[in-house]
Parts: structure tokens; sequence; C-alpha cells
């Protein structure tokens, strides 16, 4: 039977794989997100490195990153850069997850597509424009995907608060109106103190 | 032509719609869209405290309500780097494992139903609710469980449920033996689902297909027994794997989990049997769960904590963690990022459904309409969970 079967000791280390990238990529300026309770390994890679640093990951024998598990996006309002684009990656060789991130900026924020590489990134880029309206160039249908075409706006940025979309069916309420948001009223209050 | 199939159609298990360019009988392109359900769950995550979304988590996998509460309880405990107590991992593997035959039961009912053979649907149904009276035992709703939490379970599991669990999972497979007789030689069922929608093992790989689909496809992967969570990997279980890709064998490899599941079921049950019917329930870690009932009646420090974890939450520390879960549908996973603050700046679900629908297109291209109705069920997708 034709089944995937882990060679023992074939054990893979997300360390292993930052070094061979920095090995496989001089000229490109990774680096390694710090953090105590950043619970996962990850890299932030620069956006144009990162179809080819992509395409490596996932041919290279010793890496083998065979499936992409998602793709995703983080707004950091206020911080700049603004957005990042984060890659969650899965080698099923060698029983090992790697977590790229693309930071990108406020102002037309863009990334090249992946799913040229893993065609799973379809979707998920699509949903990631969706809510974040960042762009993903060469991909081949950035269109909405969740929600409908004609929504105006990128509901998950911080600055899109909770519950003041437009409504849609508002035949019975003609004289609803959808006020200004109020960011500083809407934003979740921020505890002062600590519990520990 | 172009055939307009759903949202409203009863074999797309929900608000699926498929648009699909037919040649005669021959499906010639085949477009899923979807987002008929979206009700903003990540957006609205970010409004409440990590223990107020695992509400929300019920009505994502509406069929598996217990692993999706599972899947976020890890996440926010790998964020907070601590680890339920051994009983409370045994409790959760028994009661996702009856989650698995729950949900592998309707699916094998309605797949079933979808391509003509409605006797099965009854006899799945009649399992999937000695299931829901088990959950009705544990927390007092059948569906909408909520039963675990960040550190350990709600409360307790009641007197008697391990009787009545073992009764079942006794009594399953003999049920299964009765699904596999009803099917797995059926001519009928052979004609409809042998070599139809097929994906190969490449194919899976490259669209990010995972659980039972990817296995389906000859991959064998499952993070029970790959990359271990809740002590799956000391439980004695095979994971049962494809060849051919095509809908029969996605159907053999569910069936067989269905069997797989109750005998680490049967295992948990006597783990928790050795560590005590009633017991240790919660971490006692009171900066970041709830103190038993009792100990705040008697015990300023945990009211305190106990005032302090229900007004505000708890505080995880900066940063940011994932964690995935095998679910019945592949890997359902939870992204936090965390700025200090008792609700999450950010919650991604990985739904295992919205990655295995993107496979749809692969597997009837080419190939007969009435295939997407198998294509479709083989899958296994509820939209709660792509749409989100």
């Amino acid at each position: 039977m034709d089944t995937m079967t882990v060679a023992a000791g074939a054990t893979l280390t997300p360390e292993r794989a930052e070094q061979r990238l920095r090995e496989g990529f001089p000229g490109a300026p990774l680096r390694r997100q710090e953090g105590a309770a950043v619970r996962d390994h990850t890299l932030i890679v620069p956006a144009d490195h990162l179809v080819e640093i992509c395409t490596f990951l996932r041919d290279d024998p010793e890496m083998d990153f065979a499936i992409l598990s998602w793709v995703g996006g983080v707004d950091y309002l206020p911080r700049q850069p603004r957005f990042e684009v984060v890659y969650h990656l899965l080698s099923i060789a060698h029983h090992c997850r790697l977590v790229l991130k693309v930071e990108l900026p406020e102002e037309n924020p863009q990334v090249p597509t992946v799913s040229g590489v893993w065609p799973t990134a379809n979707w998920h880029e699509r949903e990631t424009y969706d809510f974040y309206g960042i762009q993903f160039t060469g991909h081949p249908d950035l269109t909405r995907i969740l929600l409908p075409e004609a929504w105006v706006g990128w509901p998950l940025r911080k600055d899109s608060p909770l519950g003041y979309q437009e409504v849609a069916f508002t035949h019975n309420t003609p004289e609803r109106t959808v006020p200004d948001p109020d960011l500083k009223k809407l934003a979740p209050k921020k505890v002062k103190y600590r519990a520990h | 032509m172009t055939l307009n199939m759903g949202p409203q159609h009863p074999s797309t298990h929900g608000v699926l719609r498929v648009v699909l360019e037919l040649d005669g009988e021959t499906v010639v392109k085949a477009k899923p869209i979807i987002g008929y359900l979206h009700t903003g769950m990540e957006k609205q995550a970010e409004y409440k405290t990590y223990t107020q979304s695992i509400p929300q988590t019920d009505r994502m996998d509406y069929l598996a309500p217990m692993s999706n509460n599972l899947a976020l309880c890890l996440a926010a405990e790998k964020l907070l780097d601590i680890e339920a107590p051994a009983r409370v991992q045994a409790i959760r593997v028994l009661l996702t494992e009856l989650t698995r035959i729950s949900a592998h039961c309707v699916w094998l009912g309605t797949h079933a139903l979808d391509i003509g053979a409605m006797t099965v649907f009854f006899y799945c149904f009649r399992e999937r609710e000695k299931v829901l009276s088990i959950y009705d035992m544990v927390c007092g709703a059948r569906m909408t469980a909520s039963y675990f939490r960040v550190g350990g379970l709600a409360s307790d599991i009641p007197l008697g449920l391990l009787d009545k669990c073992e009764t079942f999972v006794d009594e399953m497979p003999a049920h299964t033996d009765e699904y596999e007789a009803l099917l797995t030689k059926n001519p009928i069922w052979l004609a409809r689902t042998r070599e139809v929608a097929p994906l190969s093992r490449r194919d899976a790989l490259a669209l990010g297909a995972t659980g039972p689909t990817l296995r389906g496809s000859g991959v064998k992967w499952d993070l029970r027994k790959d990359l271990p969570y809740c002590g799956y990997d000391t439980y004695d279980f095979e994971v049962p794997v494809g060849q051919n890709g095509d809908a029969y064998d996605r159907y053999q490899v569910r069936v067989q989990e269905i069997r797989q599941a109750t005998r680490i079921a049967k295992q948990a049950i006597e783990r928790i049997r050795a560590m005590g019917e009633q017991g240790e329930y919660r971490l006692r870690d009171y900066k970041y769960v709830l103190p038993a009932k009792e100990e705040v009646k008697t015990s300023m420090e945990a009211l305190i904590h106990h005032f302090k974890i229900v007004a505000h939450g708890f505080f995880p520390p900066v940063g940011e963690a994932y964690a995935a879960i095998e679910a019945p549908k592949g890997e359902l996973g939870f992204y936090f990022v965390s700025d200090g603050t008792p609700r999450p700046w950010r919650m991604k679900v990985r739904s295992p459904s919205f990655v295995n629908l993107q496979t749809l297109p692969t597997m009837v291209e080419g190939r007969l309409v009435a295939d997407v109705i198998t294509a479709i069920g083989s899958l296994d997708i509820v939209l709660g969970e792509i749409d989100r």
C-alpha cells in the first residue's frame, strides 16, 4: 500500500529549518519573533522573498512542508507596520510545524500569493483579503469569500468596530441610520491593574 | 449549461451553494460559494474573554461541540503554558471520542440518505441520540455543550455517567456491524461510491485536506498519533487509511474510525475509574482557573480569585499560540494573539471543513452531476464551521 510512513529519527526541528533558510537565502533578512509567550517557532520573512522561501520549504527533502495548514491576517493597529499575514506550515513527513510571518504597512498592504506553491492558500488568502483588505498579488481569484460581494469595508480591521455595520434589510425600520463609530467608546475596555 | 445548486438544497448539508457548468450530464466546472452562514465569530471573539468564546465554538461544528471546546481550551492552555490534570485529560478524551462517534453517525446517516439508502439514517440517529443523552447528563445541553474550560471542566462528571458510557461503548461495535451489513457489500452502495469523487494523494496534500478526507487518499496522518495532545500517545488504537481516495474509501475510513473511537473511549473509561468517579476536575491554578465553590465559601483568597476571574477573566502573557486537534472532520485549530488583556487581540479558527471543501472541484470536474451529491456527502462538511 502506498501510504506515507515516517522513518524513525527523521525528525526536523524548526530551529534546523531556520538554519537551512539562513544558509539558503543569505540575502533575505530573516528574523525570529521574540517573546517568551510566542509558543510556536515564528520567522518574520520579507514579502519579496516569500514565494521562493515557501517553494524551498515545500520541495527540499529535508524540510518537506507538504501542507500549508492555514493563512490568516492580524491587525496590530496602531503599531507600524500595521498588518501581519501568518502562514502555518506543516511537515507531515517530519512531524514539524513552522510559522512564517510577513509584515505589511498600513498603506497599500500587499504580498505575493503562495497559491502557486500550495493551492490550498487560495481560499485562505481570499478570506484574509475579505477580512483585512490585504492584496495578494498574482492570486487567481481574489474576491470576497465569506462576506457578500457588495460589502463595503474590512470587518476584522481594528478600526471597524463591532455592531456598527450597515443593516442589510431595513424595509421595516426605515428610520434606522448607521451612526458614526465612536472608536474610543466601542473599543474593549482595558483593565488598568493585573491579577498577578 | 450553468446549474445553480443550493444554497437551499437538502443534499448540500446546510447552506452550501455550488455553481455547476455542465456539458450534458458531465460537470465541466464546479465553484463552491460559501458565506451564507457567516456570523463573524472571529470578530466577536475579540470583544469577549477567552471563556466567553467557548459557547460560540459550539455553534461552529454543531455536530461535534465538545471537539470545538477542546480545541479552544488547548490553544488557551498553550498560551498560558498550563496543562490540565490527568483525570481531566481522560474525561476530555472520553467525551471527544463519543463526539467523534456521534458526528460520524450523522455523517453516515445523511450521506447514505443522499445516495438513497434511507434505513441507515434511522439506525445512525438511534445511536447519536444516546450520545446526546450522555451530553445532557454531563452538562445539561444536548448539542451546545460548552463543557470544557481552560484548565479543566465546567463541573465534575455526574455519578453514573461512566456506567452509561460503558453500556454505550460496549454495544457500539454491534451497531457498527449493522451499518456495515447494510452498506459495505451493498451493490448499489458500491456502484454509487466506488471510484466516485476520487482525490489523489498529491491533490489532497496540495489542497491541504486533513482528517478522513486525507486518510482516505492514503496518507497516514492523524494528529492524535503524530502530534499527540491530551495524552493520546498513551492510548492503544489504530489509524485506518484508504488506498484509492474515492468516496468508498472515505466511508471505510470513517466507519473504522467509529470502531477505533469505541476502543479509545473504553480505555478512557477505565482510566477515569482508576482515578475516581468523582475527583479533580480543574487545575488548581487560581490565576487562570476558577476555584471550587466549596473553597470560595471558606477561603478569602479563593473568593478574591473567583471574583477577579468572573469579573475580568484571566490575564494571559503577551504572545501567541496555535493548537490543533484531530476533530471528526480533520485538523481543527485555534490561533490566539494576546496583548496581555483578558480578551484575545485576535482569534483565528482553522476549520477542517473550510479547507476540505476546497477539494470539491477536483473531485467532481469531468464527472457526472449525480456524483456531486456523493462528493459533498463524502467530504463531511458542516457549514457552521466553514462560514464561522
